[in-house]
């Protein structure tokens, strides 16, 4: 713990809910002794697509990966305050990551299917956590997610052959229907498609509308206009504060923080 | 210039210029529909034919303007993708070039009512009742169009009052229409003429008030249609 006093800061808008899915009091993130994150405090509704905006560096892929504790990865990162997956303490001790990890799944801004079958990427977390007992358990479950993610009748004669052999978008998908087969209550999607073209992205970002009505999504992107399109809720992020949360209706008409205006109008913050 | 409203400063300079561009234009059209205005007038007050071949040439740049700023928003709209600020701005001009374009068109529909009464010798005293709620209607959309210019939430919704009082002068320019065809059934016609003409400045009137009311959700993000003014004044003290 510190013992100077910590720095406070009051976020625009409507950062809280009633019933959130996630709940962020106070957190702060240090990669050794420099802070990334400052005093974020913010609930995540439970089947909403938030958005996470800013400039690059402000700590939004920092902030994301406190939501899974991705960050414990880092050996110098260090993350402080409260934050809750509906009435648990995921940086409890007794939390097993990897569970968490089921329950809060990720997917990176480069597609990274694993060498291996179209049919083993998606079955790898159904495995790791016992989801199913019988082949013909498994079997549907790859189908079903494939399914879900659109891409069932692009790969369904083919699920032996390796998953890299598939675009970037389809990669992308895969890596989705990965994530979504351990049927997790919240993705966190870091860019997720800033490696694709326009009609893949459109595709990916259709498929995270449908996925909404399942699941809670957090997305950073760099796309405003995708921000705008899949989320019902954007965060701003500047400097490593939260400087705004509202509805993203709000934040692209009429945003509370001159910051936010300024960075979402393309001006110098 | 209000606080409150951003222009420049975008890292694209050239985005820059391109909104300037816009508000700059909106100006010059609100200019030519001035004259129009002040052209209309000077033919009411002069019975001088002259002014309303003028009338006619400026609504036809004023038709013009309303495309090309139409056309310069679609663009913007199309390329930046405007946010926040910037797409209130495009929005909030679209809508107002169109407010213009039909405050032009109402000027010289009175325009050609005057015309048509010096033709066929209406008597003056019908007509130039219009006087005094064409000045009154012309000082609110020099007004308005000062507001515009300086982006001034504030005195937008003090000149939201003016409507009442053109509204008033119009219903008092019908009465005495009504009295006067009440004398002669034969000032019937005549009468009709100048009630449309009058009818034509309350309607620049209400014009007037859609631009102020842009202007207001331009500079604060509110949508003061169908808002009363003290309501109005309620919400945009709440947000400042
Ligand atoms: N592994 C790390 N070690 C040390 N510092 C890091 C590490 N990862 C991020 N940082 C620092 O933390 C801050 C926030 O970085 P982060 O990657 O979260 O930003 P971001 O908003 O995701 O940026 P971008 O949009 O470029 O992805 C930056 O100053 C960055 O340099
Ligand atoms: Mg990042």
């Amino acid at each position: 713990m510190l013992d100077t006093a910590k720095e406070t800061y009051q976020t625009a808008g409507e950062p809280f809910l009633d019933e959130p899915k996630m709940r962020v009091r106070n957190a702060d993130v240090f990669y050794a002794d420099k802070q990334a994150i400052f005093d974020v405090n913010i609930d995540i509704g439970k089947n909403e697509v938030i958005s996470m905006i800013g400039p690059s560096g402000c700590g939004k892929s920092t902030f994301l990966r406190c939501l899974n504790r991705m960050n414990d990865t880092i050996d110098i990162c260090r993350v402080t305050g409260e934050l809750f997956l509906e009435d648990q303490d995921i940086y409890d001790r007794s939390i097993d990551v990897v569970e968490l990890r089921a329950r809060v799944g990720m997917v990176f801004q480069k597609p990274n299917p694993f060498p291996k079958s179209i049919y083993e990427n998606v079955a790898y977390g159904a495995r790791i956590h016992g989801l199913t007992d019988t082949k013909v358990e498994l079997d549907e479950l790859i189908e079903k997610s494939l399914h879900r993610c659109g891409l069932w009748n692009e790969v369904k004669d083919r699920l032996e052959e390796p998953a890299t052999g598939l675009s970037g978008g389809q990669q992308q998908r895969l890596c989705i229907a990965r994530a979504i087969a351990v049927n997790p209550e919240v993705i966190l999607m870091d860019e997720p498609c800033s490696a694709l073209d326009p009609i893949a992205t459109a595709t990916v970002e259709e498929l995270i509308h449908e996925l909404s009505e399942n699941f809670t999504i957090c997305i950073v992107t760099h796309s405003m206009q995708q921000a705008a399109r899949v989320s019902s809720r954007t965060a701003y992020f500047h400097l490593g504060k939260l400087i705004e949360v509202n509805d993203t209706s709000k934040v692209f008409t009429n945003p509370e923080h001159q910051l936010t205006e300024e960075y979402i109008t393309g001006r110098i913050g | 210039m209000n606080e409150d409203v951003m222009v420049g400063g975008h890292i694209s300079r050239q985005y820059d210029e391109e909104l300037d561009e816009i508000r700059s234009r909106v100006l010059q059209m609100g200019g030519l529909v001035e004259t129009q205005m002040d052209k209309t007038l000077d033919a009411l007050r002069e019975d001088e034919s002259d002014h309303i071949v003028d009338v006619e040439k400026l609504d036809r740049k004023v038709n013009k303007m309303e495309m090309l700023i139409d056309e310069e928003c679609t663009q913007i709209l199309a390329k930046r993708q405007p946010a926040a600020g910037d797409l209130r701005l495009i929005i909030a001009t679209s809508k107002s070039v169109r407010d213009l374009e039909r405050i032009g068109d109402e000027a010289e529909r009175v325009a050609h009512m005057v015309r048509n009464a010096m033709d066929n010798q209406i008597s003056k005293k019908a007509f130039k009742g219009l006087l005094s709620l064409g000045e009154q209607t012309k000082e609110l959309l020099h007004k308005t169009l000062n507001v515009y210019a300086r982006m001034e939430t504030r005195k937008a919704v003090k000149l939201m009052r003016k409507d009442q009082e053109i509204d008033d002068e119009y219903s008092r320019v019908v009465l005495r229409l009504i009295e006067y065809m009440k004398k002669d059934p034969d000032n019937i016609s005549d009468a009709l003429d100048v009630m449309w003409a009058a009818r034509s400045l309350e309607r620049i009137g209400d014009h007037c008030i859609n631009i102020l009311e842009n202007v207001i959700y331009l500079v604060e993000g509110e949508d003061v249609r169908h808002t009363g003014i003290k309501e109005i004044k309620r919400q945009l003290s709440n947000s400042d």
